[in-house]
């Protein structure tokens, strides 16, 4: 089957993770088995001693002596070898969780960028946060709890059937017993779990949607019916939050019946053996003890095997991610600092090979051009700025920068080339520093206030409370401040080429003014491409390039596309020219 | 906890009779060993089978007994924890509708959310454990101790010892790690979010070449994580170990002294069995009550959220009927009004100042965060003035009851939300009454006719969470006619035509222009397009209005108007002007 076959394949994967620990791996095994056997061997033990007090005349002190400190012994033992196997599990989880994280963050960094664009990233997080967690507390100590549970089981049954035979067939005839009625209440509870949880799945649908948007619910007075809909559904889910919980925990009680049953079973026919001699009283001691704890590991090993399923399939995840196809290997040959003559040549790109984008597409920019990029929103703009910065890899066709194709050459020395400022600001969460001299760790506060101030964003660095110790998260900065930012970025570095994308209107005028200062600052004298929304910037553009559906549609300057009368004149007339009288 | 426990009035029943079942069923798992230790005396040492037999069906009894008082327990415990959560639950959410927006905006709704939904369950878990186990542990605990007295008083002196040392080491231990998990979990946080954050900006930081840092940063935070992970996982390592060794100290002190006894005659063998026997019951337990008291610790921890929440008093208060007469003339007059959010360092709006008359349409403009939307949310109330004072229908809207002011005015807010449900639930929110030639009346104003039209099910098509599955134009427009269908006196729109190209923003602003009623409107906007033909504009700057006008007043004397309406139109500027000044 091939569920078993990837199940055991993930499982060759998670053993050769931990083979750098499989010493410690080893070791844990051996204390396990100590621990039980000892475990189990202590009340034979207290047997042994309590049957040497049958009556007042045959104590015999020196045995009773003998017996408790062996047990005192063993004890000190047993917890001993408890311990350290605690203790190596702790460092092998943790450690192993370690590991694997490293290794994820490590592959982050060369999947290529068609992987992460196509995943969520809730999913990739989850992965190497949550499923990691659960791989290696679910599966190694689920192993060692199943390993302890299995031999707790055979050892338990050595030492019964050492005591007496047909006392241990009985409580192993038993034992389906309290299984079947585990299973039973299982099954009931399942369809209850089923309704809540769909019941509940609905609530949190309208929790979210009303209290995420209170604000327009009260602006409509509409909170009495939010309240009304809201009671609906929870009368809806206490009902079946009611009855699942109660026939969930009936689980309990119902195999501790049949446990005390079995008890009892033991005790009648104990009594009776000893009655015709064939058991004492310490065995019957033990054979109860036994069976008090006897269903404890058939408990655990059922719980342990729903655990491990769920680890193995998080598991699998995670080595879908730590394994998934890096980018193709970087070269060794590094692009010097770039004069700006950028060469596309007959390239042809596509992100989904079955829709064709970009075709056979040639263009040559000189150094200092600019070049603008316009189209309609969603035209595809971005599949440019992947191109050029190597984020994806062309399907045909060269792109060459000062003669260099940019295949030949290691991807960073090609990036460090070029300054990037995207709609899409991203900030860490850490200082203003940190974030300015991104690409220039070893700069200066006095290099990083000039360029602060080329950019005007240090008059709202400096107010901020520590200025450039300030620790920034993503609500602390407007929007506007946030961009301004991500251009201080890469004026602190001065790439000799540029990729920009320009404000929109979700930007105050007066900010987009000092943005607008600020690219013409950077771009002076610098090769750039701009993804443009102003009339001013594509017209002052040396060349445009006309995007439409992802495609490449038309490229020249304004006034040859104006004078073409295409999709470049129809676009300049709804989007600029309708000014309403 | 008042707050809290209010809710659990009705389940008192309940509540008692689940732990009280719970402790008969203990009480039964108590008498076995002294059964047992009456078949060991009575029936194996005197040879008497019938006591053997009696015993074993008492035994039975005990199992089926105590597997119905579980049971019953079970059920009571059930009822009681899922109908207190219920009721929690609801008085919860009816609770955070009462909130006023100055109050959401201190809490904010992703707080709420997690209120509504994760710490309620803990709670409802957290009370169905107590309400089971939380007595039944220390009942059997001291039961078998107080049993063990029956016995025979010096030997039970061993429990008496041994018990709090048991306590001390699996309390100590539990008291120790809980801050210590709780630092677990901030570490764990900041790994989450220094990952989510290599994922979001994956291109800047390979833009930057940052991969090696970002590497380096990574390790720290996860093998900080390692490093408390595993010490706090040495404290709980040390927990089973230490508890075994105790437990089996005190059983070998047991038997001995048991020897002592019953050669002394005052104990038999079955004794030392059944004090056996209890000492083995006592540490099942204590190690149940330790990981029980770690969930209701959490649980209370949620109740405390979750009481904050409710503690909240409402901050506005509304007169229940209107007292003075409406005034015909003015719609909307602000007299020097002052706001400031909670917590700003700086008023959001200052001294505003201005009247409009029925019927006007007022344009507002000006840069991201100068306090346009904050003017707008100050009409319907949302928030209350600092100082000066807000009049409707030239009655401080203080004045009004609630309902009868939210009537008057129609909102299309800033972020175009729509709700799970068809069309036309989604625009009766408007007006619960509305009938579909009402709708389609409001649609068409609103520009919205061919939203509608292109879908199958017209007004029965089926709208997504937050209105996903239409674009942001097509929601812009929707919410407008939701707002046109109360028919409200005020219509207040803001910058609610973003998403809208140019020729529809101009049809809407005519469509609006062209109903025949007394329609004031406010338009909130960045383009001076939208607001350029309205009666009055307000162009504000930091919080206080620089500008009051119509659009060619303003363009000789504002120059903030001037700054905005040049960036915009460059062409038209005059030539030989700099407008741009930049510090």
């Amino acid at each position: 089957m091939p569920k078993n076959n990837s199940n055991s394949e993930t499982l060759k994967k998670v053993l050769s993770l931990i083979r750098k620990y499989r010493f410690l791996v080893v070791l844990s095994i051996v204390m396990a088995a100590v621990s039980v056997v000892l475990q189990l061997y202590v009340p034979i033990l207290f047997g042994d001693a309590i049957d040497t007090i049958k009556d007042i005349e045959s104590i015999n002190y020196v045995m009773l002596k003998d017996y408790l400190l062996k047990i005192a012994l063993l004890s000190l033992l047993s917890a001993l070898a408890t311990w350290i196997m605690n203790l190596i599990n702790n460092r092998i989880s943790y450690r192993t969780v370690e590991d694997l994280r490293k290794k994820a963050i490590r592959r982050i960094q060369i999947l290529p960028l068609s992987y992460l664009d196509s995943h969520a990233t809730g999913d990739i997080v989850q992965r190497i946060i949550a499923d990691s967690d659960q791989l290696s507390e679910g599966l190694l100590l689920g192993f060692s709890q199943l390993f302890s549970g299995v031999i707790t089981i055979f050892v338990t049954l050595y030492f019964m059937l050492s005591k007496n035979v047909e006392i241990t067939l009985m409580v192993i005839v038993m034992t389906p017993v309290s299984f079947l009625v585990a299973r039973f209440i299982a099954g009931r509870s399942y369809k209850m779990f089923a309704k809540q949880n769909e019941a509940r799945g609905k609530q949190t649908a309208l929790i979210n949607e009303m209290i995420s948007n209170e604000k327009i619910v009260k602006a409509f007075a509409y909170e009495g019916k939010a309240s009304k809909r809201f009671k609906d559904i929870n009368e809806e889910l206490c009902r079946y939050a009611q009855s699942a919980t109660f026939f969930s925990s009936l689980t309990n009680p119902s195999t501790r019946a049949v446990n005390n049953v079995i008890y009892a079973l033991v005790a009648l026919i104990g009594s009776m053996k000893i009655l015709n001699g064939s058991l004492s009283v310490g065995g019957i001691t033990v054979l109860l003890a036994y069976a008090n704890q006897y269903m404890k590991p058939f408990n655990d090993i059922s719980s342990v095997v729903t655990e491990l399923q769920n680890s193995l399939s998080c598991a699998e995840r995670v080595f879908e991610l730590i394994e998934a196809e890096a980018q193709s290997p970087e070269k060794e040959k590094e692009l010097p600092e770039a004069e700006g003559d950028i060469d596309i040549e007959n390239v042809y790109f596509s992100y989904d090979k079955s829709r064709k984008l970009i075709e056979d597409f040639s263009f040559h920019g000189k150094k200092g051009m600019t070049i603008a990029i316009v189209g309609p929103t969603g035209c595809g703009k971005t599949t440019l700025i992947n191109l050029l910065m190597r984020f994806y890899d062309v399907d045909k066709g060269k792109i060459r920068v000062d003669g260099n194709d940019i295949y030949e050459v290691s991807r960073k020395s090609l990036r460090k080339n070029y300054g990037m400022v995207l709609q899409d600001t991203w900030l860490k969460n850490a200082s203003v520093r940190d974030n300015i001299a991104i690409g220039k760790s070893d700069a200066s506060d006095e290099e990083i206030i000039t360029a602060a101030k080329r950019t005007h964003s240090w008059e709202f660095i400096r107010r901020m409370p520590q200025g450039l110790d300030t620790v920034i998260n993503d609500d602390s900065l407007s929007q506007g401040q946030k961009q301004l930012l991500c251009i201080t970025r890469v004026m602190l570095c001065m790439p000799p080429m540029l990729i920009l994308d320009e404000a929109t209107s979700s930007i105050d005028t007066r900010t987009e003014v000092y943005i607008q200062k600020a690219f013409a600052r950077l771009m002076e004298g610098r090769t750039s491409f701009i993804v443009a929304h102003r009339l001013s910037t594509i017209r002052n553009a040396d060349q445009i390039l006309v995007m439409n559906d992802g495609k490449i549609i038309e490229q020249g300057s304004h006034e040859q596309l104006m004078k073409n009368n295409g999709f470049y004149t129809r676009l300049y007339n709804s989007q600029f020219a309708a000014n309403e009288s | 906890m008042e707050k809290i426990t209010v809710y659990l009035k009705d389940y008192i029943r309940e509540s008692i009779l689940a732990p009280s079942f719970k402790l008969l069923e203990a009480l039964m798992d108590l008498f076995v060993p002294l059964l047992v230790a009456y078949i060991i005396n009575e029936g194996i040492a005197k040879n008497n089978q019938s006591v053997i037999i009696r015993c074993f069906i008492y035994l039975i009894a005990l199992a089926v007994l105590g597997m119905l008082f579980s049971f019953t327990a079970q059920w009571f415990a059930a009822k009681a924890s899922v109908g207190f959560a219920g009721k929690l639950r609801q008085a919860l959410f009816d609770q955070i509708q009462s909130l006023s927006y100055r109050q959401l905006d201190t809490l904010g709704t992703d707080t709420l959310i997690t209120r509504m939904t994760s710490d309620i369950n803990q709670m409802q878990t957290g009370l169905n454990l107590a309400l089971r186990l939380l007595l039944r542990s220390p009942f059997i605990v001291f039961g078998a101790m107080i049993m063990a007295f029956t016995i025979d008083i010096k030997s039970a002196m061993v429990f008496a010892v041994t018990i709090p040392i048991l306590c001390l080491v699996v309390f100590g231990i539990m008291l120790v790690s809980i801050p210590l998990f709780e630092k677990v979990q901030i570490a764990l946080d900041k790994l989450l979010g220094k990952t989510r954050e290599n994922l979001t900006g994956v291109r800047v930081i390979r833009a930057f070449c940052r991969e090696e840092e970002e590497i380096k940063d990574f390790d720290d935070k996860s093998s900080l994580l390692t490093k408390l992970n595993e010490y706090v996982g040495r404290l709980s390592a040390a927990m089973n170990p230490l508890t075994y060794i105790i437990i089996n100290a005190a059983t070998i002190i047991l038997i001995y002294i048991g020897a002592l006894r019953v050669e002394m005659g005052i104990l038999r063998q079955g004794d030392v069995v059944a004090l056996y026997n209890y000492m083995a019951q006592i540490i099942v337990e204590l190690i149940k009550l330790a990981s029980l008291i770690i969930t209701i610790n959490k649980s209370l921890a949620c109740g405390r959220r979750v009481e904050k929440i409710m503690e909240i008093d409402a901050d506005m208060k509304y007169e229940d009927e209107l007292k003075s007469k409406e005034d015909d003339q003015y719609s909307v007059v602000f007299n020097n009004v002052s706001f400031r959010y909670e917590g700003a360092a700086a008023e959001t709006v200052e001294n505003l100042d201005f009247k409009v008359k029925k019927g006007q349409t007022v344009g507002i403009i000006g840069g991201t965060g100068c306090g346009k939307s904050t003017l707008v949310n100050l009409i319907p109330r949302f928030y209350d003035a600092d100082k000066g004072n807000v009049e409707v229908n030239g009655i401080n809207v203080k004045e009004y009851p609630k309902d009868i002011l939210l009537n008057k005015i129609g909102i299309v807010p800033q972020k175009a939300v729509l709700f799970a449900g068809t069309i036309r639930d989604n625009l009766r929110w408007g007006n619960e009454n509305a009938s579909d030639e009402e709708i389609y009346e409001a649609l068409k104003i609103a520009q919205a006719l061919e939203v509608v039209e292109g879908k199958e099910k017209k007004l029965d098509e089926w709208v997504e969470q937050n209105g996903r599955n239409l674009s942001g134009g097509q929601r812009q427009r929707l919410t407008i006619a939701r707002a046109l269908l109360k028919k409200p006196q005020i219509l207040i729109m803001d910058d609610s035509a973003s998403a809208l190209d140019f020729a529809t923003d101009l049809r809407l602003r005519q469509a609006i222009n062209n109903l025949k009623n007394d329609l004031t409107v406010f338009i909130v906007s960045q383009r001076t397009t939208s607001v350029r033909n309205a009666d009055l504009i307000l162009v504000m700057d930091d919080g206080k209005i620089v500008g009051k006008g119509r659009h060619d007043e303003l363009l000789k004397n504002c120059e903030v108007y001037q700054e905005i309406y040049y960036s915009q139109f460059p062409e038209e500027r005059p030539s030989g002007k700099e407008v741009f000044t930049v510090a």
